[in-house]
């Protein structure tokens, strides 16, 4: 009763929850792809683009992916072996355990009518899809805790994944363990199968299965008469051999029965095996009934996200399409680690520790940004900055094992993220970081196109003024001798610039300069000024100048210095104390 | 002749063609190239506002090249710049290469400070030398006049990047001309294309275009040849938004060095991915001496 119960709860709520998920995926919206797509829009183009897809050509290549990349994970082979070896052991254990073992009342049986779960080869199958299992988590915890692959950070998720298969899998070897050797289990099986009346006939049976099955009663022990064993195999082989395979094939089942052999008559007499039996059932209901709200659920979305890379085509799909697969995308997302650790900007995190910087935890990110959960400013300035800190080199994208286009989900999130103001000002949007954003300029809203870097301006505007407004009053300051002794140590800038002796020659190369015809009203300050404010430790003045973001950084004016002041890294450096400063004013 | 590879971040992503036609070229001169899947950004679009980080990522990618015991040879001339001045300063300073190495040692890596940073240009005039190309050559641009663009972070700054007369620079003209095409002279030849501003000031980095652009034209090209994918994305897709934009009419495909002289060397176009261009490059092949 509780069994059943407690199955079509789980049932149900595995149910709702996996339509309530699938439907996440055709109304959340992630970045700018899926603004103007209704939740029908974008579900009417999905059946149209899956039955575009399944009466053409293109389900060839659906076909491929479905065995190259769902059924023999090929993708995850490429990338790492061992993985590979720890996937296809859990995927093809719980599968297989799955259908042979929690599904034998609806398909085993059909298949085989002579089933039973004690009989070879289902006994030892059972064991052997389950010691899979156990190998796969056992690789999954070396891999994260002891080989601790490099980026591949562990969140609450993983370690219930990990605990609930692990449980699942260790209650149901314990409980065939406990019930081998439980005496209770024994006189059960001979009450309802056999019909010895005879008292020596049973106990000889008894000590068949004591010597023999991992069974251990409180009336015989070890070691035993040849005579007697030969009249208890008499027995068995009438009673028991006929749907029972010995004990002994079900070796890991057996294993645990002779490891809990000293413990197993008081484990019976506290009814172990109906705990264990508990324990089992129930954490298998509970993996059901959470699996559409765990990672477990990439059994289907990472299926669906595969599927989708092998027919769709950022340049041809239907733009509702796209926003779809963009939110099952999310959901697709294992949080394995591979796109962390091939990610072309990963230094910056192991310098800086900003996580938000690794594109596998920008998913996970943008997982809670899609579902619409409040963010502190400080998450959100983490995720600002991680963002753009992306040169969009697309190794996360052609690495990925599920086929998540991580590089256009980074598109599509990129502005509206980076156009959010609060948390503090995020400076690189006046990097080349820009340059993604500036070659997709037509695929990007044009209203919010400019925000990023006028957030960054208007960040650098409330320390120095200048920046914004090359007209602004500023108060008049006194030398800073601090500022100039700071430029003129730091072993990544310059001291040179005291030589400058305001020649202009820099001023006249500079292509920056030459491309306006009243270049300080957009420049505020030309680099010979910047040298010269610089060398009067006139602070707001040096770091206020909207040339330092404009610098191409051509190295021309460095280069034809006559006094050898190495004007572009001075520039670079300026650069750096205004960022820093900025940022620590914050 | 055996270098590290190092690509960066846009040719995997943006610039395929460079990549194709320099290994396609540089098979054909007997230059062994070796792929290191660990490297990473060289740090250059970090320097504006960390420089202390890109250093980081430079320092990075030097220790794996010193692991292989290999020289780095860059297709981007960014890329180039950044991993040459970042070679520089550990080289002359110590205690900055102990604070570096700190951080390396996390990932069992270590930078001594021996590791040469070369681009493919200097590589090809340099290492393997005009002679030798020649031998490889197989057929001749005819009358095909193109406009050189050197290319900042190659020439400059000079005391670092050795790479040519920052001022009167004659290496890729000499390349160009190796070809049996005709260098001709334009005075914004070593001008920043303007892409580093791309997205961050997107007017003054078209302005910056549109001047070159209009510059070689004028001055009689039919091609800019580049070697270096910042320039080849700002004068091929940055040059399809302009026109588009109504903001230059110059129509100047730009063709990257390494294609120009595959051809000349009698790889197939598609060999040097002439087809992945944004602007067409089909016309090339009419120059091409029968």
């Amino acid at each position: 009763m509780f069994f059943t119960v407690s199955l079509y709860l789980a049932l149900a709520v595995f149910a709702i929850g996996t339509v309530y998920k699938i439907a996440t995926w055709f109304t959340r919206k992630v970045g700018v792809t899926g603004r103007e797509f209704t939740p029908v829009q974008r579900a009417g183009a999905a059946v149209r683009g899956i039955f575009g897809v399944l009466f053409s050509a293109r389900v060839i290549p659906l076909i491929r992916a479905l065995i190259l990349d769902v059924l023999l994970q090929l993708r995850i082979a490429k990338e790492d072996r061992l993985r590979w070896v720890m996937h296809m052991l859990i995927f093809y254990g719980f599968i297989l355990l799955f259908f042979m073992h929690a599904m034998e009342k609806f398909i085993t049986v059909k298949l085989f009518p002579g089933y039973f779960s004690t009989l070879n080869p289902f006994f030892y199958l059972r064991d052997i899809f389950g010691l899979m299992v156990i190998a796969g988590v056992g690789i999954a915890v070396f891999r994260r805790f002891i080989l601790k692959v490099p980026r591949m950070l562990t969140n609450a998720m993983d370690i219930y994944t990990i605990v609930i298969v692990a449980v699942i899998i260790l209650s149901g070897f314990l409980l065939e363990g406990v019930k081998m050797s439980s005496y209770t289990e024994f006189t059960d099986m001979v009450e309802e199968y056999s019909f010895i009346y005879d008292e020596e006939e049973l106990l000889a049976l008894e000590s068949y299965w004591v010597a023999g099955y991992g069974t251990v009663s409180p009336n015989v022990k070890a070691p035993f008469d040849e005579e007697i064993l030969q009249m208890g195999y008499e027995a068995h082989d009438m009673y028991c051999s006929g749907c029972h395979s010995p004990n002994k094939s079900a070796f890991v089942g057996y294993a645990a029965a002779k490891a809990m052999g000293p413990m197993a008559l008081a484990l019976d007499r506290v009814n172990g095996a109906t705990v264990l039996y508990y324990l089992h059932f129930l954490a298998c209901f509970i993996g059901l009934a959470y699996l559409p709200f765990s990672k477990m659920f990439h059994m289907f979305s990472s299926s669906f996200s595969l599927l989708a890379n092998a027919v769709m085509d950022p340049e041809t799909s239907l733009p509702a399409n796209i926003a779809t697969r963009q939110a099952l995308e999310l959901d697709a997302c294992t949080h394995c680690g591979t796109c962390s650790l091939r990610c072309s900007v990963a230094v910056a995190y192991e310098a800086n520790g900003n996580p938000m910087t690794l594109p596998g935890e920008k998913v996970g990110f943008l997982k809670a940004y899609a579902a619409g959960k409040s963010l502190s400013p400080e998450a959100m300035r983490a995720i600002r900055e991680g963002i753009y800190l992306c040169t969009n080199c697309d190794r996360c994208t052609v690495v990925c094992p599920v086929g998540i286009r991580l590089k256009e989900l980074w598109l599509s999130v990129r502005d509206p993220i980076a156009a959010v103001a609060d948390g503090g000002p995020v400076l690189l949007p006046l990097s080349p970081f820009s340059l993604f954003r500036g070659l997709n300029r037509h695929r990007l809203p044009a209203d919010s196109y400019e925000q990023p870097a006028n957030n960054a301006l208007a960040a650098m505007a409330t320390a120095f003024p200048m920046v914004q407004e090359t007209e602004a009053l500023i108060p008049i300051t006194p030398m800073d001798k601090n500022f100039k002794t700071r430029a003129a140590n730091d072993p990544l800038g310059s001291s040179t610039f005291a030589n400058c002796f305001a020649c202009e020659n820099c001023t006249t190369v500079c292509p920056v300069v030459n491309a306006y015809e009243n270049p300080q009203e957009t420049v505020g300050l030309l680099p010979h000024q910047i040298m010269r404010s610089l060398g009067l430790g006139l602070k707001d003045l040096a770091l206020g100048a909207p040339m330092l973001w404009a610098c191409l950084t051509c190295y021309q004016c460095q280069e034809h210095c006559p006094q050898g002041v190495k004007v572009t890294d001075v520039l670079y450096e300026l650069k750096n104390m205004a960022a820093k400063d900025v940022a620590a004013g914050s | 002749m055996k270098f590290a590879l190092f690509l960066g971040c846009n040719i995997p992503a943006r610039v395929p063609q460079y990549e194709l036609s320099a290994r396609a070229v540089l098979a054909r001169l007997e230059v062994e190239l070796t792929d290191i899947r660990q490297f990473n950004c060289c740090g250059y679009p970090l320097r504006n506002t960390d420089q202390k980080t890109a250093l980081l990522f430079a320092a990075h990618n030097l220790a794996l090249a010193q692991q292989e015991e290999l020289d780095i040879l860059t297709l981007c001339q960014c890329c180039f710049g950044t991993l040459k001045k970042a070679a520089h300063l550990l080289a002359a300073d110590a205690r900055l290469r102990n604070e570096v190495n700190a951080f390396l040692q996390k990932e069992n890596l270590q930078y001594d400070g021996n590791t040469e940073v070369k681009h493919l240009l200097s590589v090809l005039h340099k290492d393997i030398g005009e002679a030798a190309i020649k031998e490889t050559l197989q057929a001749s641009f005819k009358d095909l006049n193109i406009a050189a663009h050197y290319g900042c972070h190659a020439l400059r700054p000079s005391d670092i990047m050795q790479f040519d007369d920052p001022v009167a620079p004659s290496l890729v003209d000499k390349l160009v001309a190796l070809t049996g095409a005709k260098n001709i002279e334009w005075s914004q030849k070593l001008e920043c294309c303007g892409a580093p501003m791309t997205g961050v000031n997107d007017d003054l980095s078209m302005r910056l275009t549109a001047a070159k652009l209009a510059n070689a034209k004028n001055a009689g090209a039919a091609y800019l040849s580049v070697a270096c994918p910042w320039c080849q994305l700002q004068f091929d897709v940055v040059q399809k938004q302009m026109e588009a934009e109504g903001r230059s009419d110059a129509d100047l495909p730009s063709i990257l060095y390494p294609q120009l002289l595959g051809l000349a060397m009698g790889i197939p176009g598609e060999k040097l991915g002439l087809a992945l261009n944004e602007k067409d490059l089909s016309g090339i092949y009419n120059f091409i001496a029968q």
